[in-house]
């Protein structure tokens, strides 16, 4: 490679081509993969509470039998949302969020592939989730449940825009998921700095590559699905009526083979996540690290050959529910293989009990039990006692409370430092701990006692008599103890921010690249972009490595915003990528979509028309390229 | 003292074959045709429940306009990669002319399957073949306005000179959705008009 | 409140069905909890063991890997493969010995889910042997009986938790099961698919009577109530069938004929109104039938406003619909 060299890394030129423009235009236009991946965070953990406020009104109603603090409409309203809120307004975005601020910083390059792009997946997610909640604000909030199945969300049953809010809401947030996924495929592929192999890439990369994979093949059936459920309310199509040869199972179907790939979309970039921060806290590599990336990839495949185990008890032939039945036990395994990785990881390591790694032992106590109880519904004759009840409903709150909200605690006392220059505090951080792993094993261990005792799910509530009150009130007084360590939790953040004691580069003594960059980092991540030579750069003294990642001597990029492009497998750098300036373009794009779909909402048929006139040209306005004149251009003569 | 480099002979933005923006449209790509085979699949999994015959009142769909359709679809991927063909080596007129023509079969395309939508004597809300048969063409329709647009798109570019022989990514992208657009066509075309012949 | 004892639960089971299910259950979960336990105590040792020794470290000192793949393979790979292994097969014989019943069933009852209530239908060879009910199910202990399940709207779930797994009632589509109860008593059931606003009040009975008790309550759902006797009987009839009752429910052997609601025809003999909201007392009974909004709303029946000794009549002549 021809180089010229010099002393230093100009930082203040670095600065100032990487900065995000001054005032409201920065704040509108930027496409810093920090700045959005702090979004993603901040606008999940609102959704996040949103959600908890309509758990705390659910649990309030179920306290006890007999109790109408809400009618039956605002309870399904209620839980419909609460459903909606977590399943694709946190437990996604929270994952795209940290994946978004840490990639570029864990792999040593600049930014993620497309930064426009990545834009563009936060304003819509934003402008998704408030498109769905002013559905409130007309007392219409979606209320079929988050599966909404038909006919009963059909136009017969359910005459109000109620449907049509989840029906558009969840077409406008795939195109959030799925232009954010494709950014995550091509970042991994093609951005890593030179000498990062695929074996030495952090856990968290496997993870949100695995989701974002299973996003672009699992996502267009929910498009499907909610197309065709807004074409038979809107145009009296006939997808799911029975009399006209269409059929609700359809609906089930389409939903389930998205929404099974979905749930492990949400987890596997969290187990990702818990798989970077364990090795930290044992003073050790991660154990099987190649299993640990396999059973990623392999549980996103299986993922895809499940589906039907949510519907065992729609009288599909046994060779089918069979079938499932076997592969979704099967898919147990390889989570079983990353559970005793970490394990053998603290085993033969020296465990350091911080904030963090509490979260990440209860994360796999809470794992094991969503596990097994995963397994016993795997089972189709045990299902048919257990589908549609509280049990149930205990299963899903341990996976996603076990292995999505605790992974997603454990990273921001982790790398909220890294973030915002703070550490929040350890005192707190127990508190908030045990308050919320003792808040959720008293709300949802019961759960599975209540769905045995014969609850069933979705009731808004329950006679006296049928031996339900006592669970229930355990459950409610569970969930208020969990608020509780959640409320501590903002309370510590935000006194953190002023009065938390400075991080520094690396306050968990942590082997990752993010953390050889200051706290938080500069606009343009790395002065010089590294070499790398292992899984663990900024450990390989202490572990006699042969081979150094060099950081901070190596190539600085610094004619305006440039980053490698590298090959696939080996890293090897091959072409300057030249990076992106501030742009207008994804927030415009994104809320000309926003019109669109108010349009096609309230049939102002007019206007969906112009809002796609508008996003077509929000398109081509993008996709304009910015003219260099041929001499500005840093070329070798044969580039032409 | 560290030793910061300024590589200068790695290519800038190259716009081959491992260019980002390369693997970006491959996996737009990847992720509409699985919309379509979710859409296929509600035909096919409707078809199988249906307890009469399967198109209702077992009337196939015409092949007197779909086939011919179908010809001058794949002629227009033809034109196109002719197009692209001649970009490569160097030649303006040639992705000029090919982008043009390309954008006239798709027209065509689209008028012809309006008029076959006019002749039709069932509608969407006719009953669920109905609806299947106007979702699944009328999506890949859009689809095929989608490529028309930005085949427009890209042509006011290539009339505007931005086109080399070694830097011509959008036009290569903008190709490679033509052509899936394309392959989309024969299986909707295999599964819709062809499969219900096949007794 | 219930009107059976204690929870509609899936152990303490009543009938065959339920019962196999519920060995599976037991299985299953011993062996999670197995699972749970032994993990926890892993992760235990894991963190604890060599407090005192590892204490000792500076914790900026990186241990380097060694042999942990042996506990990864083992307890990773092969002990849940042979676990898991075992539960498939076990599931799988289970499935099988559910799948039928354990002799010919004795009657084919018809099922029709509505938002939000049962209707019961004992088929027959001819039309005079058809029992139409609502609610209520009533099967003879030790014979099995053959269920067909269809909706006439949405999506329900078919639930009698100690007798039978749940099966999905679904618009379109007939879904059969069977059931049997081998201990007489009443058992709960629920509809446990979501189904709209009234989805919690949408339970049924299940009586298991002997086999000769079955045959004596099914001989007289099938005879048409007796003819009013006194004036206050009379009159309710005649409320009844002239306001607009008889344009939603069935009563045999009067004018009655709608078929929107429940067949009234034995109304008395039910032991719960609305789907097992209310114990079926006269009380109960001219409640629901002033405010059936206010106790379910959202339900199909509209809040009859009659005068008070209308109400009295109805409610004393639907009391004698045995």
């Amino acid at each position: 490679m021809a180089i010229a060299t010099a002393p230093t890394a100009p930082v203040g030129k670095l600065a100032r081509t990487w900065e995000t423009a001054p005032g409201l235009y920065g704040v509108l236009a930027t496409v810093d993969h920090k700045t959005i991946g702090k979004r993603y965070i901040v606008t999940a953990l609102v959704f996040f509470l949103a959600g908890g406020i309509e758990a705390a009104f659910m649990r309030t109603q179920l306290i006890h039998s007999n109790v109408h603090l809400l009618d039956a409409e605002e309870y399904n309203q209620i839980f419909t949302m609460h459903g909606v809120t977590m399943l694709f307004l946190f437990a996604s975005p929270i994952l795209s969020g940290f994946s978004n601020y840490l990639w570029p910083l864990m792999i040593g390059a600049r930014d993620m592939a497309f930064p426009r792009v990545n834009a563009l997946s936060y304003w819509t997610f934003l402008l998704s989730g408030v498109f769905i909640y002013t559905s409130f604000l007309i007392g219409q909030a979606p209320d079929g449940g988050w599966f909404a199945y038909v006919p009963m969300t059909g136009r017969t049953y359910s005459p109000g825009l109620n449907i049509d809010f989840y029906a558009l809401g969840l077409i406008f947030i795939t195109i959030s998921t799925t232009v954010g996924a494709v950014n995550f495929v091509v970042t991994f592929f093609r951005m890593r700095a030179p000498g990062m192999s695929l074996n030495r890439v952090p856990i968290i990369m496997w993870g949100t590559l695995s989701a974002s994979v299973a996003i672009i093949f699992a996502l267009p059936a929910l498009s499907a699905a909610c197309v065709m459920l807004y074409f038979d309310r809107r145009f009296g199509m006939h997808f799911f009526d029975a009399a006209e040869g269409g059929h609700p199972l359809l609906w089930q179907h389409l939903f389930w083979m998205f929404g099974h790939p979905w749930v492990y979309i949400i987890v596997l970039p969290a187990i990702g996540l818990a798989s970077d921060m364990i090795p930290t806290f044992s003073r050790r590599p991660l154990a099987g690290y190649t299993f640990v990336a396999l059973s990623t990839v392999t549980t996103a495949i299986l993922g895809f050959g499940v589906w039907v185990h949510h519907m065992f008890a729609t009288g599909l032939p046994m060779l089918a529910t069979t079938f499932f039945s076997a592969a979704s036990m099967m898919i147990a395994i390889p989570s079983g293989v990353s559970i005793f990785a970490w394990i053998a990881t603290i085993w033969h390591g020296r465990p350091v009990f911080r904030t963090p790694f509490l979260f990440l032992i209860g994360f796999i106590v809470l794992f094991v039990i969503g596990g097994v109880s995963g397994v016993m519904t795997a089972a189709v004759p045990f299902d048919w006692q257990l589908t549609d009840n509280y049990f149930v409903v205990a299963h899903l709150h341990y996976v996603l409370i076990g292995i999505n909200v605790f992974p997603v605690f454990a990273a921001l006392y982790y790398w909220l430092p890294k973030m915002t220059g703070r550490m929040l505090s350890e005192r707190y951080g127990r508190w908030v701990f045990w308050l919320m792993f003792i808040g959720a094993n008293l709300a949802f261990f019961p759960m599975h006692i209540s769905g045995m005792l014969g609850m069933p799910r979705r009731i808004y509530t329950y006679q006296a008599g049928l031996g339900w009150d006592t669970v229930n009130l355990i459950t409610s007084i569970g969930a208020y103890v969990f608020a509780l360590g959640v409320l501590l939790f903002l309370v510590d953040f935000f006194r953190s921010l002023s009065v938390g004691p400075e991080a520094g580069d690396n306050p968990w003594d942590a082997p990752t690249l993010e953390w050889s960059v200051s706290s938080p980092p500069p606009p343009y991540n790395f002065a010089v972009i590294p070499t790398v030579r292992s899984r663990h750069p900024l450990w390989e003294g202490r572990l006699d490595e042969e081979y150094h990642t060099l950081i901070g001597s190596g190539p600085v990029l610094d004619r305006g915003r440039e980053t490698f492009g590298t090959s696939a497998l080996d890293s090897d750098p091959f072409e300057i990528l030249q990076m992106p300036e501030d742009s207008l373009w994804p927030l415009i794009l994104a809320a000309m979509m926003t019109v669109t779909f108010y349009g096609l909402l309230f049939g102002v048929w007019w206007l969906a028309i112009l809002g796609l006139v508008l996003v077509i040209l929000s398109l081509a306005g993008w996709c304009w390229p910015k003219l260099v004149r041929e001499d500005e251009m840093d070329l070798l003569p044969e580039e032409g | 003292m560290a030793m910061v480099a300024r590589p200068y002979d790695l290519p800038i933005s190259p716009q081959d074959r491992r260019a980002p923006g390369r693997m970006g449209m491959m996996l737009l790509i990847a992720t509409e045709a699985s919309f379509f085979v979710y859409l296929l699949f509600s035909y096919f999994y409707l078809a199988s429940m249906a307890r009469g015959a399967w198109p209702p009142d077992g009337n196939n769909p015409a092949l007197r306009l779909s086939l011919p359709n179908t010809i001058i679809l794949i002629v227009s991927s033809g034109t196109m990669w002719w197009a692209e063909a001649g970009i490569r080596k160097g030649q303006q007129a040639r992705l000029r002319i090919g982008l043009l023509v390309t954008l006239i079969l798709g027209m065509l395309f689209l008028a012809i399957q309006g008029l076959e939508y006019s002749n039709q004597s069932f509608t969407p809300a006719t009953d669920a073949y109905g609806s299947l048969f106007f979702t699944i063409t009328g999506f890949h329709g859009a689809h095929v306005a989608a490529g028309l647009l930005m085949n427009i798109f890209v042509q006011a570019r290539a009339w505007a000179g931005h086109f080399t022989a070694t830097r011509h990514l959008a036009l290569s992208n903008v190709a490679l959705y033509w052509h899936f657009v394309d392959v989309v066509w024969i299986v909707v075309f295999l599964s819709l008009y062809i499969t219900p012949r096949l007794g | 409140m219930a009107m059976t004892s204690g929870s509609p639960a899936i152990f303490g089971t009543a009938g065959p069905a339920a019962h196999q299910i519920a060995v599976l259950g037991w299985v299953l979960t011993i062996i999670s909890l197995a699972v749970l336990l032994v993990v926890s105590l892993i992760l235990l040792v894991a963190l604890f063991r060599q407090r005192a020794a590892r204490a000792e470290q500076p914790e900026s000192v990186v241990i380097r890997p060694n042999g942990s793949i042996r506990l990864i393979v083992w307890g990773g790979i092969v002990v849940p493969a042979i676990i898991l292994i075992c539960a498939l097969l076990f599931t799988l014989f289970v499935q099988s010995a559910v799948a039928t019943p354990p002799a010919t069933p004795v009657a084919t009852i018809r099922i029709v889910g509505h938002r939000w209530w049962w209707q019961v239908i004992y088929t027959a060879q001819s039309p005079d042997q058809q029992v139409v009910t609502a609610n209520e199910i009533h099967v003879p202990v030790g014979q099995p009986v053959r269920l067909e399940l269809v909706s006439a709207d949405v999506v329900h779930s078919f639930w009698v938790p100690k007798l039978a797994g749940k099966t999905d009632v679904i618009p379109g589509q007939q879904n059969t099961m069977w059931m049997q109860a081998d201990k007489p008593g009443i058992y709960w059931g629920e509809c446990a698919e979501y189904c709209g606003l009234q989805h919690t009040h949408m339970d049924l009975l299940v009586v298991a009577q002997s086999p000769a008790d079955f045959r004596h309550w099914l001989d007289q759902q099938r005879q048409p109530p007796p003819p009013p006797t006194d004036p206050v009987t009379a009159t309710g009839e005649r409320v009844f069938t002239r306001q607009a009752c008889a344009a939603c429910h069935t009563v045999g052997g009067t004018p009655a004929m709608g078929t929107i609601g429940p067949d009234l025809t034995h109304i008395a003999s039910r032991r719960t109104i609305a789907a097992g909201t209310l114990p079926n007392t006269p009380g109960n009974l001219a409640g629901w039938i002033a405010n059936a909004q206010g106790i379910k709303p959202g339900n199909d029946m509209p809040t009859m406003s009659l005068p008070p000794g209308d109400l009295q009549a109805l409610v004393a002549w639907l009391e004698t619909l045995q």
